[in-house]
């Protein structure tokens, strides 16, 4: 199709925390400079500059991208702010992707931000609007609810138990020990998880990823630029995207068919054949232990239902066959929802070159993927990264 | 680069911050309110809940019976061609115990859980599922592929909302309790 290829060469991020001191526009700061400073280059030599970050309702500020501008480094430069719900982050670098591969840009800044504490009481209230005006919001639902629905729907369909899911937990937490931006990482054990409160069953408190204030950014460059900046570019061989429908009643809960849909598109650009095979780490997005489960069967990573057991088997962890969230994933490292996106893309990057210290998986992989999901559970954005 | 030989930024505030007031804070209570439309196709349903009953489009092109009805077919892409009365029961495709309000506040020890599940109306094609609320039935006894029927508002009382339906009770828990409720329409 004519295009570029488009390489990572920097990267920056802040803390994930609770309640962080800094505003949006200062944390966009400390990762965007973090990142700038990683790859060797100043603002001016970024062409454009991209940014992702959630709802405006989360920081009661409107025209949320503007105002973040001046953090982001996007002075007087082509700038434009992305939104796809919980799909953000992974959307971000695929923003970003897109200038360069088009030709638009040599060097493009992305970043990614979100500070959620700003709304109280908890940030789970700003949620209530996605659902739809009149046939669903008398109901009072919360997203909570719509995660138990689904999670419900796949245990059935599979025969999971809440024991199989909650290991994903207990491992992308105990993998987040070793993240020094990591906000809830510790050692739990399956019975914490089952143990600590019921919100909405099946979803327990530890099934659940923190509301997370905390920023992230990669520094894209087109092949030329990236060979003399780096001497390990990390390549974006793959993107894809896809939005399921909005009526999230009329889908089958049980498997994330949009996500397949980003994920084929992602694999056809890479000339990934074998997923499953081919692809040697991966960062699905896992605000719920569940969706991670979900998310590996729709990134086709392994076959539908067999997502639980691979997990059991430590097939999933860190040194295991198929490595998953070896950051620690939203769950353990936290979730500021378009940063962790982006996050899961960094850690790729620092994976693929060798560079992730503690949390670096044996066998020198070359091939992974970043993925992210969200809106109304319909969003799927996928990214194909190889050294 | 490695994270581990960054300084990295993000400084995490305690509560004991806010008690020695080392943070300020501005608050602001947004008091917005907002008149949202219903529209052609969700307007009829809500009409069409008043007067008790479920109303689904029909797109003869992929042949679905849709719920909620819409002026057009997201899938094909076009016009939607008719009305179609559809059942007040259904079957539960999946479900939870809501222990937390929408504002993730929790109920009261008092509050018994809330029970929102996707419930398959009877009539529109198989898969098309509602956000609803199920009742007259405990936390341990609810089961994905239960059989439900609405609970109606009496219809003096009803608005023309989603609400006009209290909730989905069990098919076979009806008859075992009074029978004297059975709203028929």
């Amino acid at each position: 199709m004519g295009m570029r290829k488009v390489a990572i060469v920097g990267a920056g991020i802040t803390k994930f925390v609770r309640r962080a001191q800094e505003t949006g526009k200062e944390l966009s700061w400390q990762a965007s400079k973090m990142a700038l400073d990683s790859c060797g280059i100043t603002l001016d030599d970024v062409d454009m500059v991209t940014l992702g970050t959630a709802p405006d309702a989360f920081d009661g500020v409107h025209m949320k991208g503007e105002y973040l501008a001046d953090g982001a480094g996007a002075y007087r430069k082509p700038y434009m702010r992305h939104y796809v719900g919980g799909g953000t982050g992974v959307f971000s670098p695929i923003h970003g992707w897109m200038h360069v591969a088009s030709g638009m840009a040599d060097i493009c800044l992305v970043v990614a931000e979100e500070k959620m504490s700003s709304c109280q009481p908890h940030p789970a209230g700003a949620f209530l609007t996605i659902f739809d005006h009149t046939t669903e919001q008398p109901l009072k639902p919360t997203l909570i609810w719509i995660f138990a629905l689904e999670m419900n729907r796949y245990m059935q369909t599979y025969g999971i138990s809440k024991a199989d899911i909650a290991r994903v937990s207990v491992k992308n937490k105990h993998n987040a020990l070793d993240h020094p931006s990591a906000q809830v990482a510790e050692d739990i054990t399956v019975e914490d998880v089952l143990n600590s409160e019921t919100l909405c069953w099946p979803v327990n408190r530890l099934d659940i990823s923190p509301a997370s204030d905390g920023a992230a950014a990669v520094v894209l460059a087109s092949e030329r630029v990236a060979r003399r900046l780096t001497d390990k570019p990390i390549w974006i061989d793959g993107v894809g995207m896809s939005i399921d429908t909005a009526y999230w009643g009329t889908r089958d809960l049980s498997y994330p068919r949009y996500v397949e849909t980003a994920a084929r598109m992602a694999y056809d650009m890479a000339g990934i054949k074998e997923p499953a095979k081919e692809i040697h780490i991966a960062e699905p997005y896992d605000p719920f232990d569940y969706k991670e489960l979900h998310h590996m069967e729709g990134l086709l990573l392994c076959p539908r239902g067999e997502a639980a057991r691979l997990t059991a088997e430590g097939y999933t962890a860190r040194d295991g066959n198929l490595p998953i969230c070896p950051s620690g994933g939203a769950l353990g490292v936290g979730n500021p929802i378009a940063a962790t996106g982006l996050m899961k893309v960094i850690e790729i990057f620092l994976q693929l070159r060798g560079e992730a210290g503690k949390r670096q998986v044996p066998g020198k992989p070359t091939c992974g993927l970043a993925q992210a999901w969200g809106d109304l559970m319909q969003m799927g954005t996928v990214i194909v990264l190889r050294s | 680069m490695k994270l581990e030989d960054c300084k990295l930024g993000g400084t995490h505030l305690k509560s004991s911050d806010f008690e020695k007031c080392k943070i300020l804070t501005t608050e602001w209570k947004p008091n917005l309110g907002y008149a949202w439309d219903d529209g052609v196709a969700i307007g009829r349903y809500l009409a069409e809940l008043k007067e008790g009953k479920i109303i689904a489009r029909v797109c003869h092109e992929c042949r679905r019976i849709m719920l909620p009805p819409r002026m057009f077919c997201e899938l094909c892409f076009r016009p939607t061609d008719e009305w179609a009365y559809v059942q007040d029961t259904g079957v539960v495709n999946t479900f939870s115990i809501a222990r937390v309000n929408w504002d993730a506040s929790r109920r009261g020890p008092n509050e018994p859980p809330l029970i929102p599940a996707v419930i398959e109306i009877d009539g529109a094609t198989k898969g098309m599922g509602i956000l609803h609320m199920l009742a007259e039935v405990g936390p341990d006894d609810v089961k994905i592929g239960m059989k439900v029927r609405a609970v109606w508002k009496k219809p003096e009382d009803r608005t023309g909302a989603i609400t006009d339906i209290l909730y989905f009770k069990p098919i076979r828990a009806a008859a075992s309790k009074k029978a004297a409720a059975g709203k028929k329409r």
